[in-house]
C-alpha cells in the first residue's frame, strides 16, 4: 500500500479560482515521486495542502490525503498536526529564511526531536550531534552554537536536511530544495538527499521544475499542468517517450549542455493552447 | 563558514555610552534626591528670590543653579523632579510597550478577525490628536501619577501595535514558521518561541523611545497644570512657572528644559544602540 495517496484533491482561493483541479497521487514507501511542472502549476501547493500549511487565502474544498493508511482531512486539528509532525517533514526551498535568524542552529534541531519525539534534551542533543555529522558538516559543535547568519547556503540546506530527517519521518516533502543554491553546491545537495533518503528508507516527494534534476533522483513522476495532473508515469517511460504533447514539449524544451542555444525551445503556443482547452474542458466537466 | 559579517562586533560607541551615562547619573539624583539636595524643593525665601546661577554675578553660592520667582533652590527640584520623569518614563513606558506589543503580536500573526477589530481599533485611535486625547483623559481621570501613566498607556500603545504587527506578519510569513508549524508546535508555542524573539530588538528600540516620549508627555500635562500637584516639583511644571519670568530670570526655565531635552535624547540613542546589541546579525 503506498505511504501517501492524495485522491482528488482540491484547493481553490477564497474567490472560487481552483489551484488544485482534482489531484490525485501515490507515493509508496521508500519511493521518490518527482512532481514537475511550470512555475505556478501548484506543485508547492500540493506539498503545502499534505502538510497542513496551505497560505491563508487557499481553501482545501475536496478530496482526501491519505497518510500512511489514515485520512488525514477528517482528524480533529491537533490530532491531525501530531500526526503530520510524527510521520512527515518539509525540506523547505529557501535555506535564507527556513532557520530561524535569532535563535543557534541546535536549539533549532534539538526542538524537533524533542517535540516530536518526546526526547529529553541531553539525548537529543547527542542525536543532534550525530545528524549534522551525517549530512557531513564538520566541527558539529562548533555548528550548533552557530548563528544562522553566519553560514553559507549550502551549509544551512544540510541543517535543514538534518532537521528533516531528525526524528525519522517516512515521507519527506523537498519544496524545490536545491533551487536558491548555485550549480556546484546544487549537486551536492542533491546527492545529499539522496543517500539520506536511501539509507532511512523514506518516501519522497520531490517537487522540482528541473527534468534535469528529476531523472537523477526519482523513479516515479507526476506532471502538472495549471493544478491539473497531465501524467503519471515512471521516469524511463517518461524519458524515453512521455504520452502526453505537453510533457513530450517539456522535456523537448530542456536545453541540452552540448548544444545550449540551438536546443532551448519554449513550449509551442498550439500545445499550450490544447492543454488549456483540455483544462477548461476538465473545469466544466467539474462543474457541470 | 563565518562570514564577515559575524567578525565585526560593533563597538558599543560614544553615543550610546554618553546616553547611558546621562540616564544612569539621573537614576541615581532620583534616588538620591532627599540626600543629595542642598535645600527643601519647596522651601520658599523671598528674599533669595530669582537668585542667578553661580557663574553670574550677585550669585548666592548655597544656590548653585540659582532660584526661581518664590526663591525656591532650582537645583533641588530639579532633582525631585527627576523622580517623576523616570517613574513615569519607566513604568508608563513599560506598561505601553506590554499592552501595545502584545496586540501586536497577535494582530500580525494570528491574522484574521483578531487583527481586523486591532487594525480597525489603531486607525480610530490615532485620528485623535495626542494631546488633546490627554488632556480630556485627565480631566476624566483627575490629576495624579496614576492618571498620567494611564493616559500614557491609553494613548500611545498603537504606536507599539502598528509596528510589531507588520513585524510579525513579515516574520510569520518566513519558511521557518511553516517548518515549526509541520513539526507539530502549537500556534502559542510558535508565536512566543520563533516570532517573539526576532521582534525584540524593534520592540526594545521603541520602548526606549517610548521612555522619552513618556517623559515628554507628562512634561507637557505639567505644563498646562494637568500633571500631579502643584506642591511636587515636576520639570514640566518648572518649565511653565520659568516661562512668566523668561525675561527678569531665564534660567528658571532653560535648566529643566535642558534636563528634559537631554533625557529625551539619551532614551532614543540608547534604543538605537540595545536594537543593534539585540539583533544577532549586527551582534
Amino acid at each position: 500500500m503506498s505511504y501517501l495517496a492524495i485522491k482528488d484533491l482540491t484547493v481553490r482561493l477564497k474567490n472560487g479560482v481552483p489551484l488544485l483541479r482534482k489531484v490525485s497521487l501515490e507515493v509508496e514507501a521508500g519511493e521518490v515521486r518527482a512532481l514537475v511542472g511550470e512555475s505556478g502549476a501548484g506543485k508547492s501547493m500540493i506539498g503545502k495542502a499534505v502538510l497542513g500549511i496551505l497560505p491563508r487565502a487557499a481553501r482545501l474544498t475536496g478530496g482526501k490525503i491519505l497518510l500512511d493508511g489514515e485520512d488525514l482531512l477528517t482528524l480533529p486539528p491537533k490530532a491531525r498536526r501530531e500526526r503530520i509532525g510524527a510521520k512527515a517533514a518539509l525540506i523547505p526551498q529557501d535555506p535564507l529564511t527556513a532557520l530561524n535568524p535569532s535563535r543557534r542552529i541546535g536549539p533549532q534541531i534539538i526542538d524537533r526531536l524533542v517535540d516530536i519525539l518526546g526526547w529529553k534534551r541531553p539525548k537529543a542533543e547527542a542525536r543532534a550531534l550525530e545528524l549534522l555529522d551525517e549530512v557531513h558538516i564538520q566541527d558539529p559543535g562548533r555548528v550548533m552554537k552557530s548563528y544562522p547568519h553566519e553560514l553559507s547556503g549550502g551549509m544551512r540546506q544540510r541543517i535543514l536536511i538534518a532537521s528533516a530527517f531528525a526524528a525519522e519521518p517516512k515521507l519527506i516533502i523537498a519544496d524545490e530544495p536545491t533551487t536558491a543554491l548555485d550549480v556546484t553546491v546544487q549537486k551536492q545537495i542533491l546527492k545529499l538527499i539522496r543517500e539520506m533518503q536511501e539509507r532511512h528508507q523514506t518516501a519522497l516527494l520531490f517537487v522540482t521544475h528541473d527534468l534535469g534534476v528529476v531523472s537523477k533522483v526519482s523513479q516515479t513522476l507526476t506532471v502538472l499542468y495549471a493544478g491539473k495532473v497531465i501524467e503519471d508515469t515512471n521516469v524511463r517511460a517518461f524519458f524515453e517517450a512521455p504520452a502526453h504533447a505537453y510533457s513530450q514539449a517539456l522535456l523537448a524544451a530542456t536545453p541540452k549542455y552540448t548544444d545550449p542555444d540551438g536546443s532551448l525551445m519554449p513550449v509551442p503556443e498550439s500545445i499550450i493552447t490544447a492543454v488549456e482547452q483540455e483544462v477548461a474542458a476538465f473545469d466544466a466537466q467539474l462543474n457541470g | 563558514m563565518p562570514d564577515a559579517r559575524g567578525q565585526i562586533r560593533r563597538l558599543p560607541g560614544l553615543r550610546l555610552w554618553l546616553s547611558g551615562g546621562w540616564l544612569l547619573l539621573l537614576v541615581l539624583a532620583a534616588i538620591f534626591a532627599p540626600m543629595i539636595s542642598p535645600h527643601d524643593p519647596l522651601e520658599q525665601d523671598l528674599f533669595a528670590a530669582r537668585l542667578p546661577p553661580f557663574w553670574e554675578q550677585g550669585a548666592d553660592p548655597a544656590y548653585l543653579l540659582g532660584t526661581d520667582s518664590l526663591g525656591r533652590d532650582l537645583l533641588s527640584r530639579m532633582l525631585y523632579g527627576a523622580r517623576l520623569a523616570l517613574t513615569v518614563a519607566l513604568v508608563a513606558g513599560t506598561l505601553t510597550c506590554l499592552v501595545g506589543a502584545t496586540l501586536g503580536l497577535i494582530a500580525g500573526y494570528y491574522r484574521g478577525w483578531a487583527d481586523l477589530v486591532i487594525s480597525r481599533l489603531v486607525d480610530i485611535w490615532m485620528a485623535f490628536p495626542p494631546v488633546l486625547f490627554a488632556i480630556l483623559l485627565i480631566a476624566v481621570l483627575g490629576t495624579g501619577l496614576t492618571s498620567i501613566i494611564i493616559a500614557i498607556v491609553v494613548i500611545d500603545w498603537t504606536r507599539f501595535s502598528r509596528v510589531v504587527r507588520a513585524e510579525a506578519m513579515s516574520q510569520g510569513a518566513m519558511d521557518y514558521v511553516a517548518s515549526a508549524q509541520v513539526a507539530g508546535r502549537s500556534r502559542l508555542g510558535i508565536a512566543l518561541a520563533e516570532i517573539l524573539p526576532n521582534v525584540l530588538p524593534t520592540i526594545v528600540a521603541l520602548l526606549t523611545l517610548e521612555m522619552g516620549i513618556a517623559v515628554i508627555v507628562e512634561a507637557i500635562l505639567s505644563f498646562v497644570n494637568l500633571s500631579i500637584s502643584t506642591d511636587q516639583p515636576t520639570w514640566g511644571g518648572m518649565i511653565a512657572e520659568g516661562r512668566t519670568s523668561i525675561y527678569q530670570a531665564w534660567w528658571v526655565l532653560v535648566f529643566p528644559l535642558f534636563a528634559l531635552f537631554l533625557t529625551v535624547l539619551s532614551f532614543s540613542q540608547l534604543g538605537e544602540g540595545l536594537k543593534d546589541y539585540f539583533d544577532p546579525v549586527l551582534r
